[in-house]
């Protein structure tokens, strides 16, 4: 099902033409109303009005999530406060949040591609849409939450949280579509098991999740285990919030980005040049309709690619491959980059273990060690010693065959690695900064 | 002939086996021998105890990795030479130990050891071709 047929399945001709004739505009709004872009622009030489193609697009330097720091809390926005009607900001893990702003028809224009991600996801009227997104200032919460009830489904706003509860209304409530993070879901899963619920059994059809990387192999597991079709959805606060892009049920490979609203860019992460169609780099977006805080050239530190090939579904808006991590989430080891996904992938190849690990990267002398906790169950644990020791050989194994990094396994009794009601974390950096 | 063991996972860390211990003794299970086999970060805690299916699920419901495993319990004289002789028996037959333990009875003067085995059946078959007392369950839970 598509929510709106129109601009969904635009063809390409008519989708570039109005990408081009958008970015016109927004090129002359920001130089016209944000002192940073203004003299952004003026840095690099660059008029407004020479804008007028896609091509041109590459002309505009970058923004950073520096640059929103340093203009903290609202130099960024290009609308005066009294045309504001909501604020968000980023967790912020280190130093102030990145703090973004939405018009009234910021609003509508994210409530519209919540509702395009749900449909796009097999959700519809009449779904019980059960929403452990935090609410809050993360956009989550109430980006989903919009969504959903323009779709005309019945949202419950749980935000995320006593998981007890939100087994209880699960159940009772006939929740049919689950939003939240994929590990939270495993989570979910695992909570029901401990209660005597069968997450299975309940009426839970499709799980949104997103939030955090994860991989093919963790959306097996979470199929397998929560009884779900597990959809990847892409969003970040500095560019909207969830929304910004979804896989479709009939494909499930590769996010639809909301081409007629952003632009999206491949680059190489060093050099900041466009790589060409196809190839993997980071992801670097342009806002096309916000006008609360729009965001020209935002580098998303995402590692992707762009799939251009026509989709199955009948969408024009070309994909974007699943996320591959955070370059901000990549570990530099030993001086080799390591991705938390890629240990995640090659844990989930193995049959029986869990998929909740965690990386304690640490510095003895001059060297990073690399250490990854995995718990032990039922299907792993023997009685002999050996058996263990070669389970944590073949891990310690295939890592270095994937990373060609030495790392230590150690396994931990069930249970013991935290688990995360909203973003897991999956990584424990003891070097000194 | 077979003797029910459990096997537990432990962290090396603080306070595990004393957990283990705790609830068990809650559930006034009785440990009649144990050993602990251990690496640099876990250990295997092996148990036979009066009632293994209590001690089991309580294990589990408890958050442990538990599982249970079949060992021979043997029983020789107490005296010098008493394990040899049984070593013996098994290095001619070929019979491979995965690990073994031991403890002594309080009144019969007998050692009783416990062998766990790659081939269980084959082990029990030889040890009493060479009339080795080899002790039951029920035998062994209630010493």
């Amino acid at each position: 099902m598509i929510w709106n047929d129109e601009f969904e399945t635009l063809p390409r001709e008519a989708l570039e033409s109005l990408q081009a004739k958008r970015l016109q505009r927004v090129a002359e709004k920001v130089y016209a109303t944000v002192p940073f872009y203004r003299q952004q622009f003026d840095k690099a030489g660059i008029k407004p009005e020479k804008i007028r193609t896609l091509d041109d697009l590459q002309r505009l330097p970058f923004t950073l999530k520096q640059d929103m720091r340093d203009n903290y809390p609202y130099g960024l926005f290009a609308k005066p406060l009294d045309q504001i009607v909501r604020i968000h900001a980023s967790s912020g893990t280190t130093g102030k949040p990145t703090v973004v702003g939405y018009t009234r028809r910021d609003i509508k224009n994210w409530t519209e591609m919540m509702a395009r991600s749900f449909v796009a996801a097999g959700a519809h009227r009449g779904d019980v849409i059960h929403n452990a997104y935090g609410y809050g200032l993360f956009t989550g919460g109430l980006g989903a939450h919009y969504g959903a009830e323009k779709i005309g489904a019945s949202v419950i706003p749980m935000s995320g949280g006593n998981t007890k509860k939100q087994l209880m209304i699960m159940q009772d409530f006939g929740s049919t579509v689950l939003t939240c993070t994929p590990s939270y879901s495993l989570y979910l899963a695992e909570a029901a098991a401990e209660e005597g619920i069968d997450i299975r059994q309940l009426k839970l059809r499709v799980g949104i999740l997103g939030a955090e990387p994860w991989t093919e192999k963790m959306r097996n597991e979470i199929e397998t285990k929560v009884g779900i079709k597990a959809i990847d959805i892409y969003g970040l606060s500095e560019i909207l919030g969830p929304g910004v892009g979804i896989e479709c049920i009939e494909a499930q490979a590769g996010l639809h980005i909301w081409e007629d609203h952003f632009i999206p860019e491949i680059i190489n992460p060093d050099t900041g040049d466009v790589l060409p169609e196809g190839e993997q780099g980071e992801l670097v977006i342009t806002t096309i309709t916000k006008e609360g805080i729009p965001m020209i050239r935002y580098r998303t530190r995402d590692i992707t690619r762009i799939i251009a090939e026509p989709c199955i579904c009948g969408r024009t808006h070309r994909r974007l491959e699943r996320m591959c991590g955070r370059s901000d989430d990549m570990l530099i080891i030993r001086g080799v980059n390591v991705f938390p996904s890629q240990i995640e992938s090659v844990l989930m190849d193995i049959e029986g273990v869990e998929p909740h690990y965690q990386l304690i990267v640490e510095r003895e002398g001059t060297m990073d060690t690399l250490e990854v906790q995995v718990e032990v169950n039922e299907k792993t644990f023997s009685d002999e010693i050996k058996v263990l020791q070669t389970l944590s050989r073949r891990i310690e194994k295939e890592i270095k065959d994937l990373l060609g990094i030495n790392c230590r396994i150690r396994l931990v009794e069930p249970k013991t690695i935290a688990r995360s009601e909203g973003k897991a974390q999956r990584v424990i950096d003891n070097r000194p900064k | 002939m077979k003797v029910q063991q459990i096997s537990i996972f432990i962290e090396n860390k603080s306070g595990r086996l004393a957990e283990v211990a705790r609830v068990l003794g809650e559930k006034n299970v009785n440990i009649r021998a144990l050993s602990l086999a251990d690496t640099s970060d876990f250990g295997i805690l092996r148990l036979l105890v009066d009632d293994t299916d209590v001690a089991l699920e309580t294990l589990k419901g408890s958050g442990f990795t538990v599982n249970k495993t079949e060992v021979v319990a043997v029983e020789v004289p107490d005296q010098p030479g008493g394990l040899c002789r049984i070593l013996q028996v098994l290095d001619e037959a070929k019979i491979n130990v995965e690990y073994m333990y031991a403890f002594v009875e309080r009144n019969a003067g007998n050692a009783v050891i416990i062998f766990r085995f790659d081939d269980i059946d084959n082990a029990i078959t030889t040890l009493q071709g060479k009339n080795v007392s080899i002790l039951t369950g029920e035998k062994l839970y209630s010493l």
